[in-house]
């Protein structure tokens, strides 16, 4: 397996970089696939490029097929950002902009800090959808190029975090934290599962960590939906989730009514 | 001229001569605020509506026709008033003497109308068919005459299809607004001096033509007139207010789909041309904003009756029951003023009041540049009701200045100094099968084109593919060109659009409309042959019959250069062929990349193609690319439609985008704006037209089986609105298959 030192090419980029100067172009990025007309993950009209590679297991995942990043297409930021360009009307007269998801996007951070660069310099905001399964060296990096992360946060309770997932989640409230000290916005995005994430003990105490931050400026549950399932059979992937329905509309309207009564800007 | 009736406008041009845009530019209010002013649904138009709704349905359980009068031979003044409810009504006049009851219309052909009335069950009057059998010649029956057998050959292969050789041409917009602003005798004054004009011109063949068409113009303004006396009104004046300019542009225009029942009958730029009156009435204190609301309901209401009678046949083709009243709205001016009105909502708005309909074909002029209000406006309402189509001002205002209208889809002409020859298209995927069978039919084997050696490899290869396709390309221009041209000789000769071109300027801009469909399958074989291998597999006479893709290729719809070329090439190419060819009454040719509903019949009629699409599927609507092969979601998709290029495709070029609500963002705010700059950035980009339908799969399903629940559902197809319902089953899967763009 590579490491992501040997993705990449180049020396790191110059601050004082111009645009006639392209540092890091040759950066390679291994790309599951793109999205044109991204309109759900960020602001406006998006590009979202999926990265391949996750440290994730998540039960509940709809893009197994983004875990390993073997099965990804090795481009160049150059390659990308020319395709990139080709979109910029669009992002112009919506708001929108890239944004890099995944898999795991951090995974790839040479290629997420060189792209977003490129980005930056030609005037395309930057969003990065991420599990926060992230070092904060890593972070370091990559989000002074960041307009902004949208971060999903998917249990508080590190032994359901590692049942629903595989890792443990002190990384992933670490870099929160981080993203709150820098003034990084971010949107949060946390997925409502049936039995393991719908309890009123669950969601209280998520949001009363997401008020002790100081950069949350949305909010959204999002309902556990099935088609993850229909992915995981296609790739021979047992499905752990078998039986489990999407949560009731009271549901998600509960998981609100917490949020609200926390202060927080929830969908 | 000078009348009382023209108390309170401004500018002289307009007075001096007949110039509407001259009227509107120095007349007209620009909105830029937002849809808060409009006013709902008064009683009455509820009450007027519902008895339409009730009619409709006896229309659709009665097979789709509800009654025809077999007997009168529609002219203009030819039938009775008629009335849906004469106390009622505020906006008045019926193509014939009862509401949804059809007209015969004889002089483009008797046949289909003896067709038409056999298959709904009623007998043609024989004294009708006795008269235009023996006595009175029809356009049908002259185009039958001339045709040679080549051109018979490529009809019925359906390598040229859907040729208006049968039935109108439509695609003519007359000026209606000229009668409520000059009135007839206006009118007729100056068509009499244009008259006197072609007196010492030297009697050759065109003089003659023109003396006579002008004469004919004349009498069809006389009748127009007769026809309104009917219905109580004095059109000879023009109109002194705001109801009398709605009453008077109708009765314009009804004198049109009286006499022609043309493939398509649009009716123009009207909304902002009557903001004029509203605005004149309002300030004068003469109406409330909810009784102007009412008179555009029924006026809309009116729009939405017009019927033709057709064949079974022509519904396979042009489904659903489409009449094209076209409206164009919006659009900027070419001062930099948003041509956009108070009146541009309230058109709109009937899709509110009155519900979702098919039509009129609501069809907005974007520009990046018009109010952000407006704008939010229209967007939402297509993700309410899926009924409005966008055409890029930006793009077009350059070539047809700001007083142009859409005919049927997306053929833009300049109002009263613009007409086109409507001529359908060719089957451009059957052309590159002929050039690799050497001009015979796949399906048949038949030698269509003249005999040339076919190409006998077993993989196709790129270079010897093309060199046949050009040679085959340059016969076909040439046939198609010449049908076209004994089709307008006919229909001119025969089937004489009188009362529209009474509403023309005396010299107009003639196009030559020609069109074609499968450009994404001709691109897709283009770029598969050239990128993968293509294998051919022969049957035992040696045509080839089927393909076989080995390796990846390129498709369109993906915003990749090396396929979105060819797709480039093909119309510039075939465009410039057209070019070469003698045009009648020296029209200019142009060319339209638009299905409306028939890609999914001639994806029947043709074989197997090198891109992989086996014999009988369906061809992509318009200018889109195949389903599910456009595989980097809808923006990559609309960047490959919008690199094709206008300047060789003048007529046209359709998208049809359709998307699930929720893919459009998370919130019905995010969704607005979302789409609003989809559409900004589509345009900016250089596409030219956008159906836009936002809907749910499962809605579709559901009203396939249980059609009683949706009598309203609107859908956008290739350049028109249809009541899906009204599809015929096929269509109905055909727009399901068809990609929806949902990643969320």
């Amino acid at each position: 397996m590579r490491t992501d030192a040997s993705l990449s090419h180049s020396a790191s980029p110059s601050p004082l970089s111009s645009p006639l100067h392209k540092p890091a172009s040759n950066v390679i990025g291994y790309i599951h696939s793109v999205e044109t007309c991204g309109t759900v993950d960020g602001p406006g009209i998006r590009y979202v490029l999926f990265l391949s590679g996750c440290p994730l297991r998540c039960l509940y995942c709809h893009n197994c097929d983004t875990w390993d990043r073997q099965a990804g297409e090795p481009k160049t930021v150059e390659d990308v950002m020319a395709d990139i360009e080709r979109y910029k009307n669009y992002f112009h007269f919506s708001g929108g902009g890239v944004t890099l998801s995944g898999g795991e996007p951090t995974v790839q951070t040479p290629f997420v800090k060189a792209l977003f660069h490129q980005c930056r310099i030609e005037g395309i905001h930057t969003c990065l959808d991420t599990s926060g399964y992230c070092e904060i060296e890593k972070a370091e990096q990559f989000l002074p190029e960041t307009d902004l992360v949208l971060l999903d946060i998917k249990h508080m309770d590190p032994r359901q975090h590692r049942r629903l997932t595989g890792v443990d989640n002190d990384k992933i409230l670490a870099f929160a934290k981080y993203l709150s000290q820098q003034h990084t916005p971010v949107w949060i995005r946390h997925v409502i599962v049936p039995g393991y994430t719908d309890d009123t003990q669950s969601i209280t105490e998520l949001c009363a960590f997401l008020a002790s931050l100081q950069n949350i400026n949305r909010l959204t549950f999002l309902p556990y939906h099935t088609m993850g399932s229909v992915k995981r059979a296609e790739l021979g992937i047992s499905d752990p989730l078998v039986g489990v329905k999407p949560p009731e509309p009271t549901v998600m309207e509960a998981a609100r009514a917490i949020a609200t009564q926390f202060g927080l800007p929830v969908d | 001229m000078n009348f009382a009736q023209w108390n309170g406008f401004n500018g002289e041009t307009w007075q001096k001569e007949i110039n509407v845009r001259a009227f509107i530019q120095d007349n007209y209010t620009p909105y830029t605020g937002d849809e808060r002013f409009l006013a709902g649904p008064t009683e009455r138009t509820r009450q007027l509506w519902n008895r339409v709704l009730e009619l409709v349905k006896q229309e659709r359980e009665q097979g789709g026709v509800l009654d025809i009068d077999t007997e009168t031979v529609s002219t203009i003044t030819a039938h009775r008033p008629g009335y849906l409810h004469q106390e009622m009504e505020r906006i008045v006049g019926l193509q014939t003497d009862g509401p949804l009851k059809r007209a015969i219309m004889p002089f483009g052909g008797i046949r289909m109308v003896r067709q038409s009335c056999e298959a709904y069950g009623r007998t043609l009057d024989p004294k009708v068919e006795e008269i235009f059998t023996s006595y009175r010649k029809t356009h049908n029956q002259g185009v039958m005459d001339v045709y040679t057998p080549e051109m018979r050959q490529a009809r019925r292969h359906g390598l040229i299809t859907g040729l208006p050789d049968a039935y109108g041409r439509g695609r003519i917009i007359g000026d209606y607004r000229r009668v409520p602003l000059y009135g007839v005798d206006g009118l007729i004054a100056v068509k009499k001096a244009e008259l006197e004009m072609t007196c010492a011109a030297g009697m050759n063949d065109e003089t003659i033509r023109l003396r006579e068409e002008l004469h004919e113009q004349i009498l069809a303004l006389k009748e127009l007139v007769t026809m309104a006396e009917g219905y109580g009104f004095d059109l000879r004046r023009p109109a002194a207010d705001s109801q009398e300019a709605i009453q008077w542009l109708y009765f314009a225009y009804l004198a049109a789909v009286k006499e022609q029942n043309g493939a398509a009958m649009s009716i123009g730029r009207i909304s902002t041309f009557l903001d004029i009156y509203i605005e004149r009435d309002l300030q004068r204190g003469l109406r409330t904003e909810a009784e102007i609301q009412e008179l555009m309901d029924d006026f809309i209401i009116k729009l939405r009756l017009v019927r033709f009678l057709r064949t079974p046949e022509y519904n396979d083709l042009f489904s659903g029951d489409p009449t094209w009243v076209t409206e164009s709205i919006g659009g900027m001016g070419v001062d930099g003023r948003t041509l956009v009105t108070k009146n541009s909502f309230r058109i709109l708005h009937s899709l509110t009041n009155l519900g979702p309909a098919p039509e009129p074909n609501l069809t907005v002029l974007w520009s990046t540049r018009l109010p952000k209000a407006f704008k939010e406006y229209c967007t939402r309402l297509s993700i309410a009701t899926s009924s409005i189509q966008y055409e890029n001002d930006d793009l077009m205002r350059p070539y047809w200045g700001d007083d142009y209208g859409i005919a049927c889809c997306v053929s833009a002409m300049r109002i009263g100094k613009q007409m086109q020859f409507f001529g359908a298209r060719v089957n451009m995927a059957k052309a590159l099968l002929y050039a690799i069978n050497g001009g015979k039919d796949e399906n048949s084997g038949d030698q269509v084109a003249p005999a040339f050696a076919p190409i006998t490899a077993d993989i196709l290869e790129y270079s010897e593919v093309m060199e046949r396709f050009e040679g085959l390309l340059d016969w076909l221009a040439r046939l198609y060109m010449d049908t076209l041209n004994i089709i307008h000789y006919m229909h001119d000769k025969y089937a004489y659009e009188r009362v529209a071109m009474a509403l023309h300027d005396r010299d107009i801009f003639r196009t030559m409309a020609c069109g074609m469909a499968g450009l994404s399958v001709v691109a897709d074989s283009l770029s598969a042959i050239k990128h993968a291998k293509v294998r051919v597999i022969r049957d035992e006479k040696g045509l080839a019959v089927d393909y076989v893709v080995e390796g990846e290729y390129p498709a369109f719809g993906n915003d990749d250069q090396r396929v979105d070329e060819i797709a480039n090439h093909i119309v510039k190419r075939f465009m410039n062929k057209l070019r070469r060819c003698q045009s009648y009454r020296n029209s200019v040719p142009t060319m339209s990349i638009l299905t409306i509903t028939s890609n999914v019949v001639y994806g029947k009629k043709t074989g197997s193609t090198p891109d992989g699409r086996k014999a009988g599927v369906p061809f992509a609507p318009g200018a889109n690319p195949m389903y599910g092969r456009d595989r980097k979601g809808a923006i990559a998709s609309m960047n490959s439609v919008a690199q094709l290029p206008y300047e060789h495709s003048q007529d046209g070029i359709s998208y049809t985008f359709s998307i699930v609500p929720q893919a459009l963002g998370s919130t019905p705010v995010d969704q607005v704006n979302n789409l609003s700059g989809l559409l900004d950035g589509y345009f900016q980009q250089g596409g030219h037209h956008i159906n836009v339908n936002v809907l749910e799969r499962e809605t579709l399903m559901d009203a396939m089986d249980h059609p009683e629940k949706y009598p309203q559902l609107t859908i956008r197809v290739s350049g028109y609105a249809v009541n899906f319902i009204k599809l015929t089953r096929e269509q109905q899967m055909d727009v399901i298959r068809r990609t929806f763009h949902e990643r969320a």
